[in-house]
């Protein structure tokens, strides 16, 4: 059985149709899924610029870390709960969606990495752990960039 | 000129007309909105999640201030310039859009929270700079700002589902009232 199988499978499930036979099920979860990219964001920025070097640069680095975490984890799963279902309403557009694929190979990866590497080095001693910061912020960044983009792109094709 | 008839004639401006229907121009715009909502929110969030006392309770409430002002700031004039980018592309239906004037309503509303703590609590922020839970009327301010910021964010989202557009009647009165919508003219 192909992807394309399972995604087309999705798309006729029955919270698919729920989804697209309603009016406004489809943007009330967006909306819900934006709050969520927007607390996410912010738990990531507030580490990461400390981690280049701005923001917050009179307090320890893995504080920080350890505060954003349960709110990263809360607006992750948040994020999840929202964007499974608005794929699944239309699961067959986003796997001929070329942003849609971006987005989740960016998704995959900053997941990855923020849950290894960067836990890592926001862990380490603060002198080790700014040596090591602005590449790990510039990579993390960069990645949650192209998921907010793939993101917002699937919806113009 | 009735700001109607204004938003009627910009409407059919080259320029709006040109950004609406541009294929990579409007979609790179939303998409810059769309950044700059991590910015402003994602920080501001931080910021009234730490009046609430609920993360960050090590650090002062004035270093939060000082040290990400500058981002949010910087994300707040981000979406300033790329929200109105968005309305000259689509003027007139955005004006009578129930979703964009409510959303407009909720960002003064947001603003004057934030003057209402700057000029009251907040001045003495010295006095409970450090306290892991900050005095009730700062941690309403938090309350409030997260609501609202909410509230923009999902009517922000409505604006391009409209259900009570103009040009779709018949709705109820009130909607049309609201809106400043007279049906008998809507054919644009």
């Amino acid at each position: 059985m192909s992807l394309l199988y399972y995604f087309q499978w999705f798309e006729q499930s029955a919270i698919g149709d729920t989804i697209r036979n309603s009016m406004w099920l489809f943007p009330f979860i967006e909306a819900f899924h934006l709050v969520g990219l927007g607390v996410t964001a912010g738990a990531v920025l507030v580490v990461d610029l400390r981690l280049l070097g701005f923001g917050l640069r009179d307090h320890p680095i893995s504080q920080l870390a350890k505060d954003a975490q349960p709110w990263l984890l809360g607006s992750l799963t948040m994020m999840f709960a929202s964007g499974i279902p608005l794929f699944i309403s239309e699961a067959t557009k986003c796997y001929y969606s070329f942003a849609f694929w971006v987005k989740m190979t960016s998704l995959f990866l900053v997941l990855v990495f923020t849950f290894t590497i960067r836990r890592r080095v926001t862990m380490m001693d603060e002198l080790e752990a700014v040596s090591k910061g602005k590449i790990t912020a510039f990579v993390s960044l960069a990645l949650w960039f192209g998921v907010a983009w793939g993101g917002r792109w699937i919806g113009f094709s | 000129m009735s700001l109607l008839d204004f938003m009627r004639s910009f409407a059919e401006s080259s320029w709006s007309i040109g950004l609406h229907e541009s294929r990579y121009g409007y979609p790179l715009v939303e998409s810059v909105h769309v950044w700059a909502l991590c910015l402003f929110f994602g920080l501001a969030v931080i910021f009234d999640l730490r009046l609430l006392g609920w993360t960050m309770k090590t650090v002062p409430v004035s270093d939060l201030a000082r040290r990400l002002m500058p981002w949010t700031a910087a994300g707040f004039v981000l979406m300033v310039i790329s929200g109105s980018l968005l309305f000259s592309a689509i003027p007139l239906r955005s004006y009578q859009n129930i979703f964009f004037r409510v959303k407009m309503v909720m960002l003064a509303l947001a603003g004057m929270n934030v003057w209402i703590f700057h000029s009251n609590v907040y001045r003495r922020v010295a006095a409970w700079d450090r306290d892991s839970a900050p005095p009730m009327a700062a941690r309403i301010a938090g309350a409030l700002s997260l609501v609202l910021w909410v509230c923009i964010i999902f009517s922000g989202r409505m604006i391009a589902y409209n259900w009570f557009d103009c040009d779709h009647q018949p709705q109820p009165a009130i909607i049309n009232y609201l809106t400043s919508c007279v049906p008998t003219e809507s054919e644009y």
